[in-house]
């Protein structure tokens, strides 16, 4: 079985974010970029694959050459190769182009990307690859099971859980419960060592529009000042919700 | 102990300045020290044990001879990376940091630059996996900043040599599978023999009730007419130069790990001055304490420039005993002045194992006296500069 995990590059939780050149650019300075957790927990399901039934994974990223210490990563983690497409990912439809286009040309069975990346939040990219390739697709998926061509996944819906059968070729999207956090790896010295030689080919984009441009950003308004109402002047908190903040 | 909140520090954007193979190995160490080290280490300290079921995870982290070549089991990396390691390992704590300094400074370092081809196939790689653990016999009972004076002495006897003596304050020791030993010859010539546990007569009594490097284990060496192989004598380096050149080696790592302690103890800090309110606001709106943690990052800002430069030096084989002997001690006294001002930041808090400040504290009581007193690296500075020994 030939694996892709597809990894997004993105700013790492407790990371301050702001915004420049008009709030229309994310502000990269000082902020360190990890693999996307949902990519992390398809990655690591794919290492199982991996040792357990002889699979190999490659992993795959949109992005600059300020992407290439998290792909390192994955390979460090146990990936065997890795591709980046020199491009900068504008939209999802953008970058979903550009994986199908690595998924076509490497004969992948099962792809594995984020149910959504942690940055923008689109959460489009694994739909439209299996789109634009006619392949299977599970969303939210939060467990995988092989057997030659067979597929058990599960997956997250209200209130519960889908058991769905299915057949490679397959993409899912994939989130926590494929593993657990505590099965997330830290990458070993023997790892890091290893992914010095291994191969990480940069191919640049194919010719494909985006379909959207970032107009700007807005950061949440900042908190207000709280007021604090005692809890026997109920009169005096009904009169604040409904003539001040209107709320009620 | 309270969830390990860590952000690391970086003022200067130093980062800028390291590859992206420092920072894989740098988070690596980061995120493993969070994992396993953090949530633990508060009560190893506590009950005074060494934690042994991390030995394969700073095994696997390699702090263990990370610059010793790959086809000794190290990782062939460069001394900034070494220097990384032992920073983010400090940043959890100094006793578990000394471990990896010993077995990585003290014993691999000279049996790879000091020993024969057999000598490092033959334990190199066991080190660097934590199969074995090592230990280093230098200081002695009467002979701490002054080791040229050791009364460890060995004879040759033919067909073996016979050790005779005793070593105090060896890191490591209780549990060391082998033991780095310094003594001197007949004709009175330091030479490093390699000792291992199970010898006749070898014996390491562990040191009890320490208040410092509680989560490390420290011990004696005592040799009663031990008989060691000749090929287990170190044959490429005699004389005080090679223990020395040994504590060059663990010096620099110290240097770097000073900061880890210093950084663990501001960021401690930090948090807690904004969260910490007191008359009706967070006590870090209050000048006086925002003069300890603009102090605090400062110098922690001036050591990690420190060491990088040092680190650079070193990788090119050009850092001297002084340059290292100054980083060492001006960053473990950063450290040291940084986590006793962080416990004044928190109050009374500061004092409990809720947090680690107090603990860095009382660590670093031993990291600034031990590998070179804070006093005798001023020495060391002062004799390189002014080309005059003020030692005797």
């Amino acid at each position: 079985m030939k694996i892709l995990v597809c990894i997004s590059n993105v700013p790492d939780t407790t990371s301050k974010i702001n915004f420049t050149e008009g709030d229309t650019k994310f502000d990269t300075n000082g902020v360190q970029f990890v693999i996307n957790p949902n990519d992390e927990f398809g990655l690591t399901r794919a290492m199982w694959f991996k040792e357990k039934q002889g699979a190999t994974v490659h992993v795959a990223n949109v992005g600059g050459t300020a992407t290439e210490p998290t792909i390192r990563k994955a390979l460090a983690i146990g990936a065997d190769e890795a591709i980046r497409v020199n491009a900068e990912p504008i939209d999802g439809f953008y970058v979903a182009q550009q994986l199908a286009e690595v998924v076509k040309n490497g004969g992948y069975d099962l792809v594995i990307a984020g149910r959504e990346s942690l940055d923008y939040n689109g959460g489009m990219v694994p739909g439209m690859i299996a789109t634009l390739l006619d392949m299977n697709f599970v969303n939210t998926c939060t467990g995988l099971e092989v057997d030659g061509d067979t597929v058990t996944a599960t997956r997250e819906i209200d209130g519960g859980k889908e058991k769905i059968s299915t057949s490679l070729p397959l993409v899912i999207g994939g989130q926590k419960g494929l593993v657990q956090e505590s099965d997330l790896r830290i990458p070993n010295m023997r790892g890091i060592m290893m992914a010095r030689k291994k191969a990480l080919t940069v191919i640049e984009p194919i010719a494909v529009t985006a379909a959207t441009t970032d107009v700007s950003f807005d950061k949440p308004a900042a908190k207000g000042a709280v007021k604090l109402i005692d809890a026997d002047n109920i009169d005096e908190l009904i009169n604040l919700l409904h003539n001040e903040a209107k709320a009620i | 102990m309270k969830p390990d909140l860590f952000e690391a520090p970086d003022y200067y954007n130093i980062d800028d300045l390291l590859s992206e193979e420092h920072k894989l190995v740098r988070d690596a160490a980061r995120q493993w020290v969070k994992r396993d080290v953090s949530p633990i280490i508060e009560e190893y300290a506590q009950k005074a044990e060494f934690p042994k079921q991390i030995i394969s995870g700073l095994a696997e982290i390699g702090a263990f001879g990370p610059y010793i070549p790959e086809e000794y089991g190290g990782a062939g990396l460069d001394q900034i990376s070494y220097g990384l390691i032992m920073q983010e390992i400090e940043r959890g704590d100094s006793g578990v940091r000394s471990t990896a300094s010993v077995q990585s400074s003290l014993v691999m370092y000279p049996i790879y630059t000091y020993g024969t081809e057999e000598q490092r196939k033959k334990y190199l790689p066991k080190l660097a996996s934590g199969e074995f653990m090592g230990s280093f016999g230098l200081t002695e009972p009467n002979h701490g900043s002054n080791p040229s004076g050791m009364e460890t002495k060995y004879k040759d006897m033919g067909d073996h040599y016979l050790l005779n003596g005793a070593k105090l304050w060896i890191s490591n020791s209780p549990f060391c599978d082998i033991a780095v030993v310094w003594a001197k010859n007949e004709d009175g010539r330091i030479h490093g023999l390699i000792v291992e546990r199970g010898m006749e007569g070898f014996s390491t009594p562990e040191t009890h009730n320490k208040w410092s490097l509680r989560a490390s284990a420290t011990g004696e060496l005592i040799f009663d007419n031990v008989k060691i192989p000749k090929e287990n004598l170190l044959p490429n380096k005699s004389g005080l130069g090679a223990p020395l050149g040994c504590l060059d080696s663990a010096r620099y790592g110290i240097a770097w790990g000073a900061i880890g302690a210093a950084m663990d103890c501001y960021d401690t800090a930090l948090r807690y001055a904004k969260e910490r309110i007191q008359f009706g606001k967070p006590i870090g709106a209050y000048q006086l304490q925002q003069k300890k943690l603009a102090e605090m990052i400062t110098e922690i800002t001036k050591a990690q420039l420190l060491v990088l430069r040092l680190g650079q030096l070193k990788n090119q084989g050009k850092a001297t005993t002084a340059q290292i002997s100054m980083a060492k001690r001006n960053n473990v006294d950063m450290a040291l002045t940084i986590a006793r001002e962080a416990r004044q930041v928190l109050g009374a808090m500061g004092i409990t194992g809720e947090y680690s400040i107090m603990r860095h504290m009382m660590n670093l009581e031993s990291v600034i006296t031990y590998e070179g007193t804070h006093d005798i690296h001023l020495l060391i500075t002062g004799m390189d500069i002014t080309g005059l020994n003020a030692f005797k």
